[in-house]
């Protein structure tokens, strides 16, 4: 009943006619920012928090909530009409999203992102709500070693990403892995791989790499091949969004994608990357299409849509519950608490703090607005689909260049997108997927510095894996869907050919 | 965004130069502030603080803050000493950007920079979770003196403020510097995580960032780095607990390489009036920065015996050859 009275007072606060208007701005800007390739949501609210020292504190954060759904609605956006995920959330979504808008269900693949992402928001903001400091608790309890053993278990499950040939797949899972390593390393404080050059120091930035393995790649790919300039897509094909059949395979994995989503977003190490590979993979094994995924599956884009959502909103729980902060938007998010002087923390949630109800209230709004915002705009987003692809391309390298010059002013970053574009271009040609790529780099660090976190702790003694729990099942767990499937494979093989004789 | 925000500066400034262009009140003109960090950090917060403080109270006509982050404030620093000879431009800098100028072998030091002055100062503390058989400072000292290696330390990134003062610790306790077991995070928010779920033995970082949870009876303070104790903070110092360190995470700000005397002393006037006026104390308290101004020359020399004492630890923990 606390529940319902505090989510009262906060739909009060939020629903004065000047928050609204906030809560509109925050969204919009959010939006916008997702679909720059480069800018994120904590460069935004950074630039922000100068001009909103003398807002009120209330409607300064339901700005800031805004901005950060928003940013996820965005990303999604170019993910799926350009093949150029916006954020590393969106990255699953771009493979099945862009093969769909090229087959005309552009709509379609919007209609769900968004819904998908509006449910699982919902769930989220209400489960953080609920459960929050409880969570938290629990939360902190995943050591080192769990998080190895997490970060293996996502490694074997994305194996589906890998495409056609394994080989070609775990190569360009390891060249991600390898430029990941580039930087200064995080236990040691030793620079690697950077040859004493300063700017290779700070590493290479993952968004960086999607931008120019996407959307420079692509355009170089269109460039060099004059039949795919000519190719003709079909931007829209029929007159619905989504059709009962559209909605009848998307709303489980909604929902799956929600409840994958958000425990992960909750943990200090989480992040919205890795529910999105296990809620892809997931969606494939239950999927009664299986054969769909990578050829314009809907499931692959509603699952993962919904759960990067869902993690933003448990990104909320360690943040608001401990002052945790779990990402750079939360770290950020804390700066501003601390600007108004407050400390987020076990009495802020617990006490009849207007603010952070408001918050809260201001994030369940700040969703239907995106929705009511995102979903007409389906049917115009994907008209872009209509300008003529050497036009298109042209100015989507002309944003990305932007976007990735503007997040960090680094004359470096640029020639490394071109450079990084070369290379995808590439594979591109020479038929290597690209997803396993980022895959890589995202979780090629994750796992290699709890690893080193977890033998430091333990003085060297790598048992640390198997004796804690949960590591040690979810070790257990990944070894069995790594060394399954071929095993039954040849099993059938066997008994196929064994049973005529 | 940055580039817009330029543009919008670069309007805003045209704007203001058309009204106060017949005499001018400030103490100075456009200043620009470098920040060699992402935003939403330590050093970013003080840059944005110095800029809302220095417009507000109209010390100056505009101030524009830039992030160039990278390599632990090295890259920020290299690009602000290729630029020499620019009255208006200051780099914020602290404590943590002299290791970082030893580990990553920078070709700049802080020796190519006008020393300007030092503006806040954050203790540390050493904190345990409330369920650890740890109860007071004494008690890890006998600990770090029996198995220095099986105390695993939780702090922030390697060759940083909470790494040295590990060091330092273990070297006053006269325990073996090279056994020191600490456990890197890369913000403090990932560390107090593995803080409050018990995987490291003690925590290590600003006192501000554990307050409320000690407050809430989840950690445990052993002791704070400062001289005196802390107020809101029921621990001892160090030194009064026989571990003989005092260290603060101090920030401040350093001008462009070969300003002459009097851009220097312009520079340093605008700094004082801005460390006397209310909203600068205003700031301190809310984000619980200790107000450590040391201006001029007091600080140049200052800069110069903190950095040894940094180096020799860097050394003893293994850090830097």
């Amino acid at each position: 009943m606390d529940l319902l009275t505090n989510l009262a007072h906060g739909f009060a606060v939020v629903f004065q006619p000047i928050n609204l208007m906030w809560s509109l701005v925050g969204v919009t800007l959010g939006t916008l920012i997702g679909v720059l390739p480069g800018i994120g949501p904590a460069l935004t609210i950074a630039l922000l928090l100068p001009v909103t020292t003398k807002m009120d504190p209330a409607a300064a954060f339901i700005i800031f909530g805004g901005v950060y759904y928003g940013a996820m609605y965005g990303g999604s956006t170019t993910a799926i009409l350009i093949n150029t995920p916006g954020e590393s959330g969106s990255l699953v979504t771009a493979i099945d999203g862009n093969k769909m808008a090229r087959k005309g269900r552009a709509p379609a693949a919007l209609a769900t992102a968004a819904i998908g992402s509006f449910v699982a928001g919902c769930i989220g903001t209400l489960l953080l709500a609920a459960f929050a400091p409880t969570m938290v608790e629990w939360a902190v309890k995943i050591s080192p070693a769990d998080y190895f053993a997490l970060a293996i278990l996502a490694f074997v499950s994305v194996s589906c990403l890998l495409g056609r040939s394994v080989l070609a797949g775990l190569l360009s899972l390891l060249m991600g892995v390898a430029i990941a390593l580039v930087g200064i390393d995080g236990q040691s404080g030793q620079a690697r791989y950077a040859f004493g050059e300063p700017s290779l120091m700070n590493g290479i930035g993952v968004v960086v790499v999607i931008v120019s393995l996407f959307a420079v790649a692509e355009a170089l790919s269109l460039a060099a091949d004059p039949k795919a300039r000519s190719e003709e897509i079909t931007p829209l094909k029929g007159r619905v969004l989504m059709t009962r059949e559209d909605v009848r395979r998307s709303w489980k994995p909604w929902l799956r994608g929600a409840a994958i989503g958000f425990p992960f977003g909750a943990l200090p190490a989480g992040g919205a990357e890795i529910p999105t590979f296990l809620s892809y993979s997931l969606e494939r094994k239950l999927s009664d299409h299986p054969e769909e995924f990578g050829e314009g599956a809907i499931e692959g884009v509603a699952g993962p849509e919904a759960a990067n959502n869902a993690a933003v909103a448990g990104v909320m729980a360690p943040l608001l519950a401990l002052g945790l902060p779990t990402s750079a938007t939360a770290a950020i998010l804390l700066a501003a608490f601390q600007q108004y002087g407050l400390q987020p923390g076990p009495t802020l949630f617990s006490g009849d703090s207007t603010l952070v109800w408001s918050l809260i209230a201001s994030l369940l709004l700040g969703n239907l607005m995106l929705l009511l915002l995102n979903l007409p705009m389906a049917g115009l987003w994907a008209r872009l689909l209509y300008i003529p692809r050497p036009f298109l391309y042209a100015g989507i390298l002309v944003f990305a260049t932007l976007g990735v010059y503007g997040a960090s002013r680094s004359l470096n970053d640029v020639i490394f997108m071109l450079v990084v574009g070369l290379m995808g271009f590439a594979m591109r040609r020479l038929d290597f997927p690209i997803a396993p790529m980022v895959v890589g780099l995202v979780l090629g660090p994750m796992a290699e510095q709890h690893f080193r976190r977890a033998m430091q702790i333990s003085q060297d003694d790598w048992t640390v894996f198997f004796t804690s729990t949960p590591a040690g099942p979810l070790l257990a767990l990944a070894a069995i869907l790594a060394i399954a499937p071929p095993l039954i494979r040849r099993w059938r093989r066997r008994s196929a050919q064994t049973a005529p004789a | 965004m940055s580039n817009l925000r330029s543009l919008r500066g670069a309007v805003a400034a045209a704007a203001f130069s058309l009204v106060f262009a017949t005499g001018a009140a400030f103490a100075a003109e456009d200043l620009s502030i470098m920040v060699p960090a992402n935003p939403g950090g330590g050093w970013d917060q003080t840059g944005r603080a110095m800029a809302e403080v220095l417009q507000g109270e109209k010390l100056a006509r505009s101030v524009e803050v830039d992030n160039v982050a990278g390599a632990g404030g090295t890259i920020g620093l290299a690009q602000f000493a290729s630029r020499p000879g620019e009255p208006d431009a200051m780099l914020v800098m602290g404590l943590v950007m002299t290791g970082a100028i030893l580990t990553n072998n920078s070709p700049v030091t802080l020796e190519s920079t006008t020393p300007l002055a030092r503006l806040t100062s954050e203790y540390e503390g050493l904190v345990v979770p409330a369920d650890s058989p740890l109860k007071t400072i004494g008690e890890l000292v006998e600990k770090l003196k029996a198995d220095p290696a099986s105390v695993s330390w939780g702090g922030g990134s390697a060759g940083g403020t909470d790494h040295i003062l590990a060091g330092l610790v273990m070297k006053a306790v006269g325990a073996d510097t090279s056994k020191l077991n600490y456990v890197a995070h890369s913000g403090g928010g990932e560390a107090l995580a593995s803080i409050l779920g018990g995987h490291v033995t003690v925590g290590v970082s600003g006192v501000g960032e554990f307050v409320e949870q000690a407050n809430s009876g989840k950690l445990r303070f052993l002791a704070v780095s400062s001289d005196e104790q802390i107020e809101g903070v029921e621990a001892p110092t160090l030194a009064e607990s026989g571990v003989d360190v005092v260290l603060g995470n101090w920030r401040g700000v350093v001008g462009s390489p070969g300003i002459d005397d009097e851009e220097r002393a312009a520079l340093l006037a605008t700094l004082d009036a801005m460390a006397a006026t209310e909203a600068w104390r205003k700031i301190l308290s809310d984000r619980g920065w200790t107000d450590a101004y040391l201006s001029g020359d007091a600080f140049a020399e200052f800069l110069k015996e903190d950095d040894a004492r940094v180096v020799q630890t860097l050394k003893d923990i293994g850090l830097v050859e």
